[in-house]
C-alpha cells in the first residue's frame, strides 16, 4: 500500500528530473564538482586517514558496500547510536545511501598503522586465539571465519577488522551487549558479543590494533568456507 | 433555630453543586459537533483514500506516529516537552491497538475536539489546536485513509508526564484557556489562493506549533513570531519578520523552490524544516505549495527598527577585533572552499552567506549548530543527491567556533551580535536527535 501510494510521486520526480535534463546547465563551468567526492565532504572530514583525531572514527574507504550500506540504515533506523552519523543520514533515502556506500567500497583502503599496546603477552596471545582459532567452549567462532583469512573482510557485507582503533572496537563490543547497536536478526555479532567476557573483548580488541594492515587490504572476493554462524547483516537489501 | 442551619447547609450545598456545574460546563464543554459531513464523502472510495493519504503527508501525520525505523504510523515515538514526554499512539488499522474500530465521528472529534475515543481529553503535542481547522471532507479522507494502513499490533506506550500535567483537569483547564473547536472559513476579500495557504498553514501544516513563541503551559501565541522550539533547541525563525523569515519580498517561485526541494537561492533547510519538507511539503502539489506561498507572503509586517549596538568598553572592543581575527582565520582554512571568499557560496549546494538571514538571527543557535553539526540538505525529487557539510564539532573548540560564526555574523556586511564559547558549549550537550 505505501509503495503504491508512493507511485504518483516517483513518477512526478522522474517527469522533473527530465525537464531538468531538458534545461540548460545554469552552473558555471567548474564551478561546484558534480561528483561524489565534493557532495560527500561531510562524510571525509571525519572518516579519512589523514584526519584521524582521536584516534576513533573508523576509516571506510574499500569497505564492502553492502556493509557500508547495511551500517548507513541502521544508522538511519536506530539500529546503531552514534547521533551524529543518525542526524547526517537522517533525510537521506536508500538510493543514495547505497550510492554513498559504493563509492567508499571503491576507494582505495587506508592503510592505517597498527596501534601500540600495554596488554600482557598473555592477552595478546588470548586475543589471537579468539581471532585466528575461536573458542568452541564459549561457542565463539573465529573473527577469520567470518572477516576473512587476512581479516581485511569479504564482499559483499562482511567488513575488515584491520586499521580499526581499540577503542572503537571496544566500543562496537559494549553496543552489542547492551543492544544499542543491532543488526537484522540473526545478529550474529550481538550473540557473540554476549558469550565474550570483558577480559576476552579487551583481549581481541587489543590483539587486531595491534596487526598491521597488508600491502593489499581490500576484501576478500567470497566466503572460503561456509560461514560458521548466521547473520542477519549478509542479507543485502533486506532492511 | 435548627430549621436555618438546615436552609444554610441546602442552599450551600446548591452553591456548591451549581458551581460544580458551571466549572464543569467550562472545564469540559460539550463537543462542538461541526459541520455535517458533506457531499464528497459519497464521492468514489479510492479517490477518497488516495486523497486521505495526501493529507496525511500534508500534516506529516507519519513525523510524529513513527519512530525511529519503527512500522508506519504503529507509534512509540516520544515527543519530548518542557512538560515530559508524550508518546505518539498507534493509528494503524489495527483494531485493538490502532484506530480500526474509529468511526469516522471518532475521528473526527480527535481531530476538532481533540477527544479520544473514550472520550479522553488528548494532549495538545497532538496539534488539534491547529488540526480543529480541518474541514469535515478532508478529516473523513484522512479517517478512510488511516483504515487502509496496514494493522501493526503494537500495544500504546504510557506518556511520561510530570504531576501536575498528567492530570485531566490540568489539560481542562489548559483547553479552558487556549482552545476553541473551530472549522477555518475561508476569509472574504483574500483570494482563493491565500485562503487554500491559510487554511494548509494553520490547520493541517500546523506551522504554529514551531513558528510562533510559546507561554510557560506550552501555548503558542497568536502571529508568528518565531520562537526556540522546546528540548530540540533549534530556532524557528518568525514568519513575519523579514530580519528572519518573513516571505514578503520572496518571489512564489522561490517560496515554493524552497518548500519542496529544501534549497533555494540564498537558503537551506535544516534541523526540524529538513525533517518538514522531506516528510511532508516535498509531496504536496505545485498548486498547494504556491497557495502556501501566497499566504506566507502575506504575513510580514515592516521590519523593525534596528536598535544601535550598544558601545563597547575599550577592553571587549579589543577581545571581539581578535576574535573577528581568529575567525577570519579559520574561515580561510575550513569554509572558504566551499562558501567563498567573498560569502557567495555555491548554488544550489552551498548557500551564500553574505546576506544570509539565518546566520544573523539575534538568536544564534541555527549557525551554531550547523557549523557543530553539519548534515546534508533533505533529500527531495529535485536534489536527491544532497551536498553535505562536514560537522566541525569534533574539530573545533568551543572558541574557535564561537570565533568563526561571530565572523560570518560580521563579515561582508552582515551585522549580528557576536556569539560566545558559552554559546557554543550550550549547544554540544543538546541532544541531536
Amino acid at each position: 500500500m505505501r509503495l503504491m501510494s508512493l507511485f504518483p510521486f516517483f513518477i512526478s520526480c522522474a517527469l522533473a528530473l527530465l525537464s531538468l535534463l531538458a534545461a540548460p546547465a545554469f552552473a558555471a563551468p567548474g564551478a561546484l564538482p558534480d561528483t561524489l567526492a565534493q557532495r560527500l565532504l561531510a562524510c571525509t572530514s571525519c572518516h579519512a586517514a589523514k584526519e584521524h583525531r582521536e584516534a576513533f572514527f573508523p576509516h571506510i574507504a574499500g569497505k564492502p558496500a553492502g556493509y557500508l550500506y547495511n551500517q548507513l540504515v541502521n544508522f538511519r533506523e536506530g539500529r546503531r547510536q552514534y547521533p551524529l552519523m543518525t542526524y547526517m543520514v537522517d533525510h537521506l533515502p536508500d538510493a543514495y545511501l547505497r550510492e554513498i556506500a559504493q563509492y567508499f567500497s571503491q576507494l582505495p583502503p587506508a592503510t592505517v598503522p597498527a596501534q601500540a599496546t600495554t596488554m600482557s603477552t598473555t592477552a595478546l596471545a588470548r586475543g589471537r586465539t579468539l581471532a585466528t582459532l575461536g573458542d568452541p567452549a564459549i561457542d565463539v567462532p573465529a573473527c577469520i571465519a567470518c572477516h576473512g583469512q587476512k581479516l581485511t573482510g569479504v564482499a559483499p557485507a562482511i567488513p575488515g577488522l584491520l586499521g580499526l582503533p581499540r577503542d572503537y572496537i571496544n566500543a562496537q563490543f559494549g553496543a552489542w551487549r547492551n543492544h544499542v547497536r543491532r543488526a537484522n536478526a540473526p545478529d550474529c555479532m550481538g550473540l557473540i558479543a554476549n558469550r565474550l567476557s570483558n577480559q576476552d573483548v579487551a583481549a581481541v580488541s587489543s590483539w587486531l590494533a595491534t596487526q598491521p594492515m597488508p600491502l593489499d587490504a581490500r576484501p576478500a572476493a567470497a566466503s572460503a568456507a561456509p560461514l560458521p554462524i548466521r547473520c542477519g547483516g549478509m542479507t543485502d537489501g533486506g532492511n | 433555630m435548627k430549621k436555618t442551619v438546615l436552609l444554610g447547609i441546602a442552599v450551600a450545598a446548591i452553591a456548591f453543586v451549581g458551581s460544580l456545574i458551571l466549572a464543569g460546563s467550562v472545564l469540559w464543554p460539550a463537543d462542538d459537533l461541526g459541520p455535517a459531513p458533506g457531499k464528497n464523502v459519497a464521492s468514489n472510495p479510492a479517490d477518497r483514500i488516495a486523497r486521505g493519504a495526501y493529507l496525511a503527508k500534508a500534516g506529516d501525520c507519519m513525523a510524529c506516529h513513527t519512530p525511529r525505523g519503527g512500522a508506519a504510523y504503529a507509534g512509540g515515538r516520544a515527543i519530548e516537552t518542557p512538560f515530559g514526554a508524550i508518546m505518539s499512539p498507534n493509528i494503524t488499522s489495527d483494531r485493538e491497538h490502532g484506530i480500526g474500530s474509529w468511526s469516522r465521528d471518532d475521528f473526527w472529534r480527535a481531530l476538532h475536539n481533540g477527544k479520544g475515543k473514550d472520550g479522553r481529553l488528548l494532549y495538545p503535542a497532538f496539534p488539534y489546536t491547529n488540526y480543529t481547522h480541518i474541514t469535515r471532507d478532508d478529516a473523513d479522507a484522512l479517517h478512510a485513509f488511516f483504515q487502509t494502513v496496514p494493522a501493526v499490533a503494537k500495544t500504546n506506550l504510557p506518556h511520561r508526564l510530570r504531576f501536575p500535567y498528567n492530570q485531566q483537569i490540568a489539560l481542562a483547564a489548559w483547553r479552558a484557556l487556549y482552545f476553541r473547536p473551530s472549522v477555518w472559513r475561508d476569509q472574504g476579500g483574500q483570494s482563493i489562493a491565500w485562503n487554500r495557504g491559510a487554511y494548509l498553514v494553520n490547520g493541517l501544516g500546523h506551522c504554529s506549533a514551531c513558528h510562533s513563541s510559546r507561554n510557560r503551559l506550552g501555548a503558542t501565541a497568536d502571529g508568528w513570531s518565531g520562537g526556540l522550539i522546546p528540548v530540540l533547541g533549534w530556532y524557528a525563525p518568525s514568519l513575519t519578520s523579514p530580519a528572519e523569515a518573513g516571505l514578503g519580498n520572496w518571489d512564489n517561485a522561490r517560496i515554493v523552490q524552497l518548500l519542496k526541494t529544501g534549497v533555494a537561492p540564498g537558503a537551506t533547510v535544516s534541523g526540524p524544516m529538513a525533517e518538514v519538507v522531506m516528510a511532508s511539503l516535498q509531496h504536496l502539489s505545485d498548486a498547494d505549495l504556491g497557495a502556501m506561498a501566497v499566504y506566507l507572503k502575506s504575513l510580514q509586517t515592516p521590519a523593525p527598527a534596528a536598535k544601535p549596538a550598544a558601545a563597547l568598553s575599550p577592553f571587549a572592543a579589543r577581545a571581539f577585533e581578535a576574535q573577528l581575527k581568529a575567525g577570519a582565520t579559520l574561515y580561510d582554512t575550513h569554509c572558504i572552499d566551499c562558501h567563498q571568499a567573498n560569502g557567495g557560496g555555491m548554488a544550489p549546494a552551498y548557500p551564500a552567506l553574505a546576506g544570509n538571514r539565518a546566520l544573523m538571527m539575534v538568536q544564534a543557535v541555527n549557525p551554531i549548530r550547523s557549523v557543530l553539526h553539519g548534515g546534508f540538505a533533505p533529500a527531495t525529487c529535485d536534489n536527491a543527491r544532497p551536498y553535505g557539510m562536514p560537522a566541525f564539532g569534533p574539530l573545533l573548540n568551543d572558541d574557535e567556533v564561537a570565533a568563526v560564526v561571530s565572523y560570518v555574523r560580521h563579515a561582508w556586511g552582515n551585522l549580528a551580535p557576536r556569539v560566545s564559547a558559552m554559546e557554543v558549549n550550550r549547544q554540544r550537550s543538546v541532544p541531536l536527535d
